[in-house]
């Protein structure tokens, strides 16, 4: 029988939301406090799910070890304790909760083997979150 | 369609131990889970489900009832118990959250007539739950 399985994690980080595509006033306009140049943090909650049929030896969709560890070393020990902006992948896009929600499902999607990937959650304070299951329609 | 959700608490404990494998091959893949004393959760259960509401009540289901058949159905069996050695279920499946959650959707599917269910959640700590949609 398939059931889902959902693990919650959490780092923190700090990021600073600011595009050259646009001048300095619409960088203001656009993002307010989160565009201060010195940048700001946040305690983040990541919420995996993975989805599969319940191994009857085990009784597991898949090993918690092998997702904790894959997590562990893929996901947060790439962004904890860091200054997004600084990371090679925001070099160009801007280090919101939504592209950084979308970066964790591609290194999950591409790299977690033992289980199916449904859906990341991410919360990047109490008040707002941001979900990505895959699928994205491409950039226009 | 209208989902509700109704929440329930219980604690019990359990073992990971597969028979058929080896002592070394449970301790490899169970870890910590495999002392066979058991260990212990505080379980949150949440379960959905769906249906009309009812233009007379304005109800998709009615709480009381719900609340009843979770208590008479999983509590009762469930909630200060080791879950191995007391819950018939486990006699033959391992008590993870997994199979948990597949084991209360089956004694609750039965029971819940006028509204049909959806999911059953069983978080067995905050940052660790299982979903069941009654999948095969």
């Amino acid at each position: 029988m398939k059931a889902h399985l959902t693990r919650r994690y959490r780092f923190s980080a700090s990021h600073r939301l600011h595009s050259d595509e646009f001048s300095p006033e619409e960088n203001l306009t656009i993002y307010g406090k989160c565009n201060n140049p010195h940048g700001h943090g946040h305690n983040y909650v990541l919420e995996v799910t993975v989805s599969g049929p319940v191994d009857e030896r085990t009784g597991m969709v898949c090993n918690l070890v092998d997702l904790d560890g894959f997590v562990d070393s893929a996901v947060l020990s790439r962004y904890n304790l860091e200054n997004l902006n600084m990371l090679q992948e925001f070099t160009r896009n801007v280090p919101t909760t939504e592209n950084l929600c979308v970066g964790i499902f591609e290194i999950l999607q591409r790299g977690f083997r033992q289980a199916h990937l449904e859906r990341v959650r991410l919360e990047e304070t109490m008040m707002n979150s941001f979900e990505y299951a895959g699928g994205a329609e491409p950039r226009p | 369609m209208v989902y509700l959700t109704r929440k329930a608490e219980f604690s019990a404990s359990h073992y990971y131990h597969n028979p058929e494998f080896t002592p070394e091959e449970n301790r490899r893949v169970f870890g910590k889970c495999n002392n066979p004393n058991g260990h212990g959760h505080n379980y949150t259960l949440e379960v959905t489900v769906k249906g009309a509401v009812d233009p007379r009540s304005g109800f998709v289901v009615d709480l009381k009832e719900l609340k009843e058949i979770m208590h008479r159905e999983v509590l009762d069996a469930m909630d200060h118990r080791f879950l191995n050695k007391e819950v018939p279920e486990f006699a033959s499946r391992i008590p993870t959250t997994e199979n948990l959650a597949i084991a209360i959707w089956q004694r609750l599917a039965p029971k819940l007539q006028k509204a049909q269910i959806h999911r059953v959640r069983v978080y067995e700590t905050p940052d660790l739950f299982a979903d069941f949609y009654g999948e095969a």
